[in-house]
């Protein structure tokens, strides 16, 4: 399970608020003068899958990727309202970001290993975090560690120190995973994790995601339908920028109470 | 012309060129005329160079005497001699403390101009770097000559400022601006996927450039770095103003120096076409020749070279 009082110093973590890894009050986004979000509230649950799903440009990689706000690398993007993460509010001026992005691991829609060896992206976040000197013996064990939970160890174990930039879609996808687990983070924000891979390893990747469900809060963009059904615990709805509906897959997908959603799942538009 | 007649009749002229296929070929021949010339041109310089100072490498040369004398004395009446190492020490020594000013300078602005600034700072700062990569050699020296010439003597309190110092300083100048241009595009190279995943790690953005930017784009900067190194070896007239121009092994920055390329350009005019010591100025010419050509091939390598992490 994700561990909410791993920001223990904040007020908010023993409140009853605790239920909710991420909540979101007000919030709304603009990319320079294109307002992308309108009044987002938000609340998703701690420790299960939730996926965002929607047309293009609906605004879910958006809210996603303000989450960690990996968005700020853009520099005209402006924000108002708030972003509760495990009880923070990660909008505000005097958030320490690394410590957002240690609890808050993200994955991309095309892998993006960095150009290093297999072995130095696995531990290279660990790294970052621990501030000291590793061992090798404590390393490698990091490193078995976290590529046997991705079920990559077997195939890369004797090519840990050759570029991890010439592994299959795949096997990076996977590896972009791994090297989020040594930090230990509480929540992972996947953004169409599997939209560069063909469907043997779009499977693979989302039993992977399966796997990891109930250690980690996932959230996850997504644009298909079906994988939103099969990977998900509960679906957000959004469109142009607003959240439509957000209820359990299953409800979403049966009975969905907004003539949008179900518009959007039966494919009249997207 | 007559085609609408004969396409009715199902046969058509193939042979037929118009004045397209002329330009077209016309063109080709000029591209590829292009395209070459930097081929033939090195190739001419070469055999040019080689052919003058062939005879004396043949004929008068002494290579232990040429590598390991310092005495560069073509003009004396009844023993010339033709020790080039002090030449070689002035190139060497002025080279390296150019390039101790100029990586520095030349690594930060890059990474400040890729990595941290913004917009109108960015595209002003990058015009900027390229007008003073556009700064006459001349000009440097004279800056060489009437600026940090007295600089230097008032503040070491030494009798002459034109030395190792003053050129290694002037042609650090000179070389970072290119240095600069050319580490800045292996900067931007780097893919941003790369930054992005990295700062998504929680890496921060020294964290990010030392750890990710900086090895991902290794070896185009040692291409920056050699192509100023290879800038500095062939700089004549900036080194020829700023080192002093006296013949000696340098001990201590403060030392005057010669430099090969000073010395020939100096010297070539006054001697006599053909004779041993024209012929001796040309063998250094080969020397520099060969050095700038190892130093500039290795530095293209290195930016085509696939980069092994």
């Amino acid at each position: 399970m994700a561990d909410p009082s791993a920001l223990a110093d904040s007020p908010g973590a023993d409140s009853p608020a605790a239920e909710y890894a991420i909540r979101t009050r007000d919030l709304n986004l603009w990319y320079g003068t294109f307002q992308a979000l309108f009044d987002v509230d938000l609340d998703i649950k701690d420790g299960i899958i939730t996926s965002l799903i929607g047309p293009s440009g609906c605004g879910k990689s958006t809210l996603l990727r303000s989450i960690n706000r990996i968005i700020d690398r853009l520099g005209y993007v402006r924000t108002t309202g708030s972003i509760e993460v495990l009880g923070h509010d990660v909008q505000r001026d005097d958030v320490e970001l690394v410590q957002v992005r240690k609890q808050v691991g993200m994955v991309f829609q095309r892998p993006n290993p960095l150009p290093l060896s297999i072995r130095d992206n696995v531990i290279f976040g660990y790294r970052l975090h621990s501030g000291e000197k590793i061992s090798k013996d404590r390393r490698d064990e990091i490193v078995e560690d976290a590529l046997q939970q991705v079920l990559l160890w077997d195939q890369v174990k004797d090519r840990l120190g050759s570029p991890a930039t010439a592994l299959s879609l795949e096997e990076q996808q996977k590896l972009c995973i791994a090297r989020l687990l040594p930090v230990k983070p509480a929540l992972l924000l996947m953004d169409e994790p599997c939209s560069a891979l063909d469907p043997e390893a779009t499977s693979a990747v989302e039993e992977l995601i399966w796997e990891l469900r109930g250690r980690f809060t996932i959230v996850i963009v997504t644009h298909n339908m079906a994988q939103a059904r099969r990977a998900s615990d509960e679906c957000v709805f959004m469109l142009m920028g607003k959240v439509i509906e957000h209820s359990p897959t299953e409800r979403m997908f049966v009975t969905p109470t907004a003539q949008e959603t179900s518009d959007y799942i039966e494919g009249r538009y997207g | 012309m007559d085609s609408s007649g004969a396409q009715a009749s199902g046969t058509f002229d193939a042979d037929r060129r118009n004045a397209s296929w002329w330009v077209d070929r016309v063109v080709q021949a000029l591209v590829f005329t292009g395209g070459v010339s930097a081929i033939v041109l090195i190739i001419g310089i070469f055999v040019f160079i080689t052919g003058h100072g062939f005879g004396f490498i043949t004929d008068h040369m002494d290579v232990g005497e040429f590598f390991t004398s310092p005495k560069w004395r073509p003009t004396s009446d009844n023993n010339p001699t033709y020790g080039a190492l002090a030449l070689i020490a002035g190139t060497a020594s002025v080279t390296g403390l150019a390039m101790l000013v100029a990586v520095p300078f030349s690594l930060g602005a890059a990474i400040f101009i890729a990595e941290f600034a913004k917009g109108k700072t960015r595209e002003v700062l990058k015009v900027l770097v390229e007008l003073l990569a556009a700064i006459p050699s001349v000009v440097w020296g004279f800056i060489g000559l009437s600026i940090m010439n007295p600089l230097i003597i008032e503040t070491f309190d030494v009798p002459v400022g034109l030395n190792v110092l003053n050129a290694g300083v002037i042609l650090g100048l000179m070389a970072a601006p290119i240095m600069t241009t050319i580490a800045e595009d292996a900067l931007k190279a780097v893919p941003e996927g790369f930054r992005e995943a990295a700062e998504a790690l929680g890496a921060t953005r020294w964290q990010v450039i030392f750890k990710v930017v900086l090895p991902a784009a290794r070896n185009g900067l040692v291409a920056a770095v050699l192509l100023g190194v290879g800038r500095g070896f062939g700089e004549t007239m900036a080194v020829l103003m700023a080192s002093g121009h006296s013949i000696n092994l340098p001990t201590s920055p403060f030392d005057s120096v010669r430099a090969l390329t000073a010395t020939i350009a100096a010297e070539l005019g006054e001697t006599a076409a053909g004779s041993e010591h024209y012929q001796a100025l040309f063998t250094l010419g080969i020397l520099l020749f060969g050095v700038t050509f190892v130093i500039n091939l290795t530095a293209d390598l290195f930016i085509r070279g696939r980069r092994k992490p």
